[in-house]
């Protein structure tokens, strides 16, 4: 092994500082850094907007806002949620781990993944600037389709649905951009000896969202181009007057939208298993087996698409198909969670706030999986689409599952990327305030749904009444316990305890061998993985 | 691994009977006794009776068939009768709060009913939740379901598919009755529709009167209560070009983009209203517009003139 020593003079010379240190940084921790922000602010600004819609909801009646306002809210607070706050803060663990997981000194293509990054934040002005324009009376606000833009009433809106489609194609190109620089990194820059099946579990997890990010987007693009044709320049690809069909906007949204979910799972499939590891003190379980399932579900996730879409009417062997390769999914999932529990099954366990959201994780999203299962029924999917049991399937597989996953992950990974550890009861009160929070918003959920509540109203019948105020309650008890989340964040940046390299005693990774936090140019001696 | 064995035991116990469940819910014409046709807008539902199914159905009488068959051509909307004091909390809510019409969809118990589903504008689902299935109407297509109440009674329902600000006051009520019940209904509706298609001659004063009552059920919920209406998206009618300007041209012809041509016809977003309002209803709501809500034009239309305007 040649060594070259870097003075400490050089290693400062080129690096600019201030503002333009984080607007042309190239360096994949800095990038890192900028993501996780970034989805931390609009985590929280997501989060305003569904105590606001909660707040509406608690009693029935209109008491804050009108209908059409209601509409906008909701469908911002899931754009900003998925696209603002889930994928950047996944995207975010990505450029920060990999090239340490690897043993590499950075990604591949660093100035790609720059202006992967700084595609965001003008997507999130984007997508809500239409609501300040609408306050000076230009345009009647954002958008207002719910999240997923269906046509006619997405040709019908104002010029929010423009604003956001253009927030979209921001955010699919940064997306696109990002998955590029991974899938190259990962089969180009692993260090000698680290074969592909000797890969950490979250950058397997990663390379499949990748391809799947590459394969999908493009397809949501073009959904939202003709959709923007239709509304400005006279095709009809979505109205059946002109020959088109608003079903077909469906389809192809939905073709990108189920991957879409699974492209916000992957990471933390990846990732979980490492933490479980980690604190059961035992090495990961069936990592092979694990392996498999996770392109198993890549690769299944592509073709079950339509079961968002039963009841709009498709043929008899058209339900049945997608109804049991929906089902069929939920194979590989059952081996990832039987491998997840034999990780931790005779291990020797201790309960540091990672291993508690890692714990809580696999039950809540499990939850989240087998209300799933149910709604994959066609017969069943009937009475429960587009009730509050589908909003409540979803937050716990997106909530529970994708942010609590990320949460698992920040307090986990914090004090290898700051050199503090954060406040260790703090993070115990954050995780069971929001584990009980979170629970007693959603479950109530379920029920409303059961006795025939639908989603996207603003306004309910009055025996909705009893199960709604719960949901709100803990809804804004969950939103301001992560207040103790961000405090936490902020002051382990700021100090705190001094981390050692490894930080947890069962860690096991590259990324563990080095400092913390580690040097700017992470690995200037290539490792080797025997 | 156990819990994909697990699993797969579950596929074949829910996957089995599913599929069974999966063809009988599409099938909606083997052993359909009537047919109905539901059309969605923004933001009400129209139901139309078009009349028994053709095939003769095993061990039904010719005297139900034949009470099927009278109910044809019965069409009517279906409006929320929830006040605006009780969303706006200004009232007490009534039990069934955004769960009321004014006309019901009545249904005999007992019969397979087969629903051909459409929209007028953008994409509506129909759903009651104790007939546990739903269907998306979408517009410029049919769409198929059907139902069978099994027990007299009340059921209630919502619009299922986000359509806009009114989605959540476009309720779905049914009433299932026995086929006695049925057959005096029938009877009763179709006189109903015949006295309001009636074409009378009235005073500038019935026409605003009951123009208004026109206006708020239909109008309102985009132009205000007031007329002021939503700009840019809905505009105001009071002091607005069409509400103040001619119906019809120099000459005594149809004008286009008249008052009369825009209600009848509608204009990019607002809907067309000649198939959801009677000739009563059209003379009586622009005359209502015309003399009321800060206008004060002095003409009126009579329903007479709107017949004669509709070929």
């Amino acid at each position: 092994m040649s060594t070259t020593t870097i003075t400490h003079d050089e290693e400062h010379h080129d690096h600019p500082t201030g503002i333009m240190r984080w607007l042309t940084t190239t360096n994949h921790k800095d990038i890192g850094t900028m993501y996780l922000t970034f989805s931390l602010i609009m985590f929280l600004v997501g989060g305003a907007m569904v105590l606001g819609i909660r707040a509406e909801l608690f009693q029935p009646g209109l008491q804050l806002m009108k209908p059409e306002f209601y509409n906008q809210l909701i469908g911002v607070h899931a754009l900003i949620m998925i696209f603002s706050a889930l994928m950047p803060a996944a995207t975010g663990f990505a450029n920060w781990m990999i090239p340490l997981q690897i043993g590499a000194p950075d990604m591949a293509l660093p100035r790609l993944n720059n202006w992967g990054f700084w595609l965001l934040p003008p997507s999130a002005i984007l997508l809500t600037l239409p609501f300040t324009l609408a306050l000076f009376g230009i345009g009647d606000g954002a958008i207002a389709t719910g999240w997923t833009f269906y046509p006619p009433l997405s040709v019908q809106g104002g010029i929010g649905v423009d604003f956001a489609i253009f927030a979209v194609h921001l955010l699919g190109i940064s997306s696109v951009m990002g998955s590029i620089n991974i899938i190259v990194t990962l089969f180009n820059m692993r260090a000698p000896g680290m074969t592909l099946m000797k890969m950490p579990m979250f950058a397997w997890g990663w390379l499949i969202t990748a391809f799947l990010l590459v394969a999908t987007i493009p397809v949501l693009a073009g959904a939202v181009t003709m959709l923007l044709t239709d509304r400005h320049f006279g095709t009809h690809f979505f109205s059946a007057a002109g020959g088109g069909d608003p079903i077909m906007f469906q389809h192809l949204f939905w073709f990108f939208g189920h991957p879409e979910v699974y492209i916000l799972l992957l990471p933390v499939w990846g990732f979980i298993p490492q933490i479980l590891q980690t604190f059961s003190r035992k090495p990961m379980y069936g990592y092979k087996a694990q392996v498999y399932s996770l392109w198993a579900i890549g690769a299944l996730s592509v073709v079950v698409w339509a079961h968002h879409f039963f009841t709009a009417g498709m043929p008899v062997p058209a339900l049945l198909y997608f109804m049991y390769s929906t089902m069929a999914i939920s194979l590989p999932l059952a081996v990832l969670f039987f491998c997840w529990i034999k990780t931790m099954w005779r291990g020797s366990m201790t309960f540091e706030t990672p291993m508690l959201f890692a714990v809580g994780w696999i039950i809540l999203f499990g939850i989240g999986g087998l209300t799933g299962l149910v709604l994959a029924d066609v017969a069943a999917d009937a009475q429960y689409h587009n009730s509050y049991f589908v909003v409540a399937h979803f937050h716990y597989t997106l909530f529970a599952g994708g942010i609590m996953g990320i949460m698992a992950g920040v307090y986990y990974w914090l004090p290898k990327m700051t050199g503090h550890m954060y406040n260790e009861k703090l993070g115990k009160v954050h995780f069971w305030l929001t584990a009980i929070a979170f629970n007693m918003t959603f479950i109530p959920q379920f029920f409303l749904g059961l006795a025939g509540m639908p989603r996207r109203i603003p306004d309910y019948a009055i025996q909705f009444t009893e199960f709604n105020e719960i949901s709100t309650i803990a809804a804004f008890a969950l939103g301001f316990s992560q207040l103790l989340f961000v405090y936490n964040i902020v002051m382990c940046v700021k100090g705190g305890k001094k981390a050692t390299d490894k930080v947890w005693e069962g860690a096991v990774g590259l990324e563990w061998t080095l400092s913390s936090p580690p040097p700017y140019h992470s690995f200037t001696e290539q490792p080797t993985v025997n | 691994m156990p819990f994909a064995i697990l699993l797969s035991i579950d596929f074949i116990i829910m996957g089995i009977p599913a599929y069974k469940s999966v063809i009988m819910m599409e099938d909606t014409r083997n052993d359909s006794n009537m047919v109905i046709k539901i059309t969605g807008s923004q933001w009400r539902w129209q139901y139309e009776y078009l009349g028994a199914a053709e095939a003769n159905i095993k061990g039904e009488s010719a005297e139900d068939k034949q009470v099927l068959n009278d109910a044809k051509g019965i069409k009517f909307v279906s409006n929320l009768t929830t006040t605006q004091d009780e969303m706006d909390n200004k009232a007490p809510k009534g039990e069934h709060y955004l769960l009321e019409v004014d006309n019901k969809l009545v249904l005999p118990v007992g019969k397979k009913v087969r629903i051909l589903m459409t929209s007028a504008d953008v994409l509506h689902n129909w759903w009651v939740p104790q007939f546990g299935s739903s269907r998306v109407a979408v517009p410029g297509f049919i769409r198929e379901t059907w139902v069978q109440i099994l027990k007299p009674g009340t059921y209630r329902g919502q619009c299922k598919e986000l359509c806009g600000k009114g989605h959540g006051y476009m309720p779905v009520v049914v009433e299932g009755v026995s086929m006695q019940e049925y057959q005096k209904w029938v009877v009763a509706k179709k006189e109903e529709i015949a006295k309001a298609a009636e074409i009378k001659e009235m005073t500038k004063d019935e026409l605003v009167t009951a123009g208004k009552g026109v206006y708020e059920k239909n109008c309102a919920v985009c132009h205000q209560v007031t007329g002021a209406g939503l700009p840019p998206a809905f505009p105001a009618l009071t002091g607005s070009k069409v509400a103040n300007g001619p119906i019809f041209g120099a000459d005594g012809k149809y004008l286009k983009d008249s008052h009369l041509d825009r209600v009848l016809n509608g204009k990019g977003v607002m809907p067309s209203w000649k198939a959801v309002l009677t000739d009563n209803e059209i003379a009586e709501v622009i005359t209502y517009e015309r003399n009321a809500l800060g206008n004060s034009v002095g003409d009126l239309l009579q329903p007479a003139q709107v017949k004669s305007a509709r070929q």
